[in-house]
């Protein structure tokens, strides 16, 4: 039998990274406060919202003739594909907070970058906004390093001390006399609209840097994340890998910065590469999966905010990502909602079936097998239910082919005697074993033989039956019946019920 | 030792592990002292000593997973950075989060990613090898499961076979044997043993007393430094284990109870 071990491995949560992915609430929070703020800043945009004709511009975004809109396109799947690829390493490595942290940090590069030139040139907001993020990460490993404060606490710090020093300075910014200050909000909330050419060939770049390192070094990282100490053991440069993934993932937060906002870059790194988490179990596909999935909701989300005037793309491509997590929770076929409680109510439905089948036998054996019909009535009064009950009972046999009805009496087709039989044969080896092997009084063993007579797999039965010396007679001395064979012509009759000296057989189940 | 044999072949004289005065601490606190040994090859050494006694610390600093405050560690004669391709290493399984979304074939191919070399990918060989390593510690049935879906031995068993795909010569193991049901034990001492008859050197943590006698060829007794390092008929003593142990009255108790058995 299975020892305790193993029922208790297979009972912890399927996905215990998930309480991780809240972890970003504290994100969350801070763009709600700060949309909530905004929203003075946006009154007249969202005003837009009724003007605009949203289906001319849906129009005008699916023909793809505006160059702005192509823009976005392509900016929005690109940074969708190295967002999500980046961000199934920081999930499965438990670092989603990392993401949050390196994308709030890189504000005050973002304003230094701006105020370098006083206008919005694309390297040099890149390159500050590098530098920042970097260096808020080196704080971070600094202080877990230097101090007895864990990482956590050291992220929270960092990421809020940071995002407050580029808030301030991009206040600071928008009170100059001078500078365009044009397309500046959009790095707190993301415009894909804004995306320049000079954007999308930085876009390109990165994209194609992290598409191009993590498929030449999958191996190394993927070591590198699951078991750091033995990838040293091993020779692998591990501090030279962390650091390109560190670069990787500065690389992917930076680029994406203009197109969904340094406020919910951190979402677009996560809910893809948790979605994909949920849809598979083996990395390589979860990292393709996580791409995709960042992608079609960068898309998503570039299109919705094109239906308004100049709204955020951030926040909706944030939500798209947000939904497609929700459906894969509710219909993944491995971890979903759905398809679990669809396995779980045809688990009950079978037995419910066999439960069924078994009265039947039951009423049929206390005849002495004389009758090859059952009354309705009698059906009623040994499974302790109502005429309609009972009804409803036979009719799901009915409609599984199991049994036929009429003149309210139910006869079993030869495939619903093998089910009975079966289900009736578990119960009493299952009896049997118990008393013998486990020597448990014979009155103690009914209930048990109830539950498990419906979950023994075909293995496990003919364990039961190598280990029964006489399996024919259960504790209470009634029959142990043999199962037929699936072949109709054989008859119902002819295996009613184990001879003594016959051998006990097990026909496959249905 | 045997400074002379470090130019030519370095299998043939050099102890597979050599360690001379080696001190580990953790934050200014020293966790072992001037430890000195070299261990025989072809030999299988059982590390005992309390808890906190610096055992995992012992095999993590020789792989230098650790940093030493003082001393130098030789593997085959050559310092241990660039002897790595012959060590093996089974690290305890709480080491690593078993949630993480990989079958147990992938990681007992990262057993073969020294061999592999960088930015390779697995041959067909690595394969056949690694499903060779599996099917050695029972698990080839198991290859496609992801492995948080696997008991505690069999996650020590993936581990095991991920360290025979390193195909090395001396092998540091940490509490192999943590965590796994009697069955699973034995199956991993006759794996153990079938190595050490082919020549490998194994260093091997281990917890329990009682059967630390009969699973090992040699023991070393650590107690934040060398007790005593040798073959277990001279170093499984009551007045040895008490030095290793002392202190520890309900141990002692327990050890001296299964020399007692051992003596009947």
């Amino acid at each position: 039998m299975t020892g305790p071990a193993t029922p208790q491995a297979r009972c912890r949560p399927h996905d215990r990274r998930l309480p991780r992915v809240r972890r970003s609430a504290s994100g969350w929070l801070v763009a709600a406060l700060w949309l909530a703020s905004a929203g003075v800043l946006h009154a007249a945009k969202i005003g837009d919202l009724t003007e605009v004709r949203w289906t001319e511009q849906a129009a005008r975004f699916l023909s793809m003739a505006d160059p702005a809109v192509r823009h976005a396109c392509l900016g929005t799947v690109l940074l969708g594909v190295s967002c999500g690829l980046l961000g199934g390493f920081l999930v499965v490595r438990r670092m989603a907070l990392l993401g949050d942290a390196l994308s709030h940090a890189v504000l005050p590069g973002v304003a230094l970058g701006f105020l370098w030139n006083l206008e919005k040139d694309p390297l040099a907001i890149f390159v500050g906004a590098l530098v920042a993020g970097l260096a808020g990460s080196a704080v971070v490993s600094w202080i877990t390093r230097t101090t007895r404060l864990k990482e956590d606490t050291a992220l929270g710090m960092v990421l809020a001390t940071f995002f407050g020093a580029g808030l301030c300075l991009l206040s600071m910014f928008q009170r100059l006399p001078t500078g365009n200050k044009s397309g500046i909000e959009s790095f707190l909330f993301g415009q894909a609209a804004a995306l320049g050419p000079g954007d999308l060939q930085l876009m390109g770049a990165v994209t194609a840097l992290v598409v191009g390192m993590l498929a030449l070094g999958y191996k190394e990282f993927l070591l590198v994340s699951f078991d750091p100490g033995f990838a040293r053991v091993l020779a692998l440069p591990t501090r030279r890998l962390e650091r390109v993934l560190l670069l990787l993932l500065a690389f992917a937060v930076v680029a994406a910065l203009q197109a969904v906002g340094v406020v919910l870059v951190s979402a677009m790194l996560i809910i893809p590469a948790a979605t994909a988490s949920l849809l598979t179990d083996r990395f390589h596909r979860m990292l393709l999966w996580s791409a995709a999935i960042g992608a079609v909701s960068g898309l998503s989300g570039a299109f919705l905010s094109f239906l308004g005037t100049r709204l955020p793309t951030g926040p909706f491509m944030v939500l798209s990502a947000g939904v497609l997590f929700g459906l894969a929770l509710l219909f993944s076929p491995r971890h979903g909602i759905g398809p679990r409680w669809i396995r779980q109510r045809s688990q009950r439905h079978r037995v419910a079936r066999e439960n069924t089948l078994k009265a039947i036998y039951q009423v049929l054996e206390s005849g002495g097998f004389s009758s090859e019909v059952v009354p309705v009535e009698a059906l009623a009064s040994r499974r302790r239910v109502d005429r309609q009950a009972a009804l409803r009972e036979v009719g799901s046999l009915v409609r599984a082919q199991l049994a036929t009805l009429s003149d309210d009496a139910v006869a079993l087709t030869p495939s619903g005697w093998q089910g009975a039989c079966a289900i009736v044969r578990n119960h009493r080896l299952w009896e049997l074993y118990l008393t013998h092997a486990a020597q448990i009084a014979p009155d103690h063993v009914h209930d048990d033989a109830e539950k498990i007579e419906h979950v023994l797999g075909e293995a496990t039965v003919r364990e039961l039956e190598r280990r029964l010396p006489r399996a024919d007679v259960d504790p209470h001395g009634r029959p142990i019946p043999s199962v037929p064979a699936a072949d109709p012509a054989m008859g119902r009759r002819g295996a009613s019920a184990t001879a003594g000296d016959r051998p006990v057989g097990y026909g496959g189940r249905s | 030792m045997t400074q002379a044999g470090a130019g030519s072949d370095p299998a043939g004289s050099a102890p597979p592990l050599e360690i001379h005065d080696l001190t580990v601490a953790y934050r200014n606190k020293p966790v072992l002292w001037g430890v000195d040994l070299a261990a025989p090859a072809g030999r299988l050494i059982g590390i005992v000593g309390p808890n906190g006694a610096g055992k995992s610390t012992l095999i993590k600093a020789c792989m230098g997973l650790l940093p030493c405050a003082s001393g130098w560690v030789k593997a085959f004669g050559r310092p241990v950075p660039e002897s790595l391709g012959r060590i093996g290493y089974v690290p305890q399984r709480e080491s690593v989060d078993w949630d993480f979304p990989v079958s147990v074939m992938d990681v007992v191919l990262m057993g073969r990613y020294g061999r592999i070399g960088l930015f390779r990918r697995p041959s067909a060989e690595d394969r056949r090898i690694a499903r060779d390593c599996l099917d050695q510690v029972q698990m080839l049935p198991f290859a496609d499961r992801q492995i948080s879906n696997l008991s505690g031995g069999q996650q020590q068993r993936v581990f095991l076979a991920r360290a025979l795909a390193q195909e090395s010569d001396l092998y540091f193991m940490d509490e192999p044997f943590a965590g796994v049901d009697a069955a699973t034990e034995a199956s991993i001492i006759a794996i153990l043993q079938g190595l050490r008859d082919r020549g490998k050197t194994l260093l091997v943590v281990h917890h329990d007393l009682p059967t630390a006698r009969d699973y090992f060829d040699w023991l070393l007794l650590l107690n934040l430094r060398v007790v005593a390092f040798g073959p277990t008929a001279e170093v499984f003593t009551p007045e040895l284990l008490q030095k290793t142990y002392g202190g520890r009255l309900t141990l002692l108790s327990e050890v001296a109870e299964a020399v007692q058995a051992k003596a009947r």
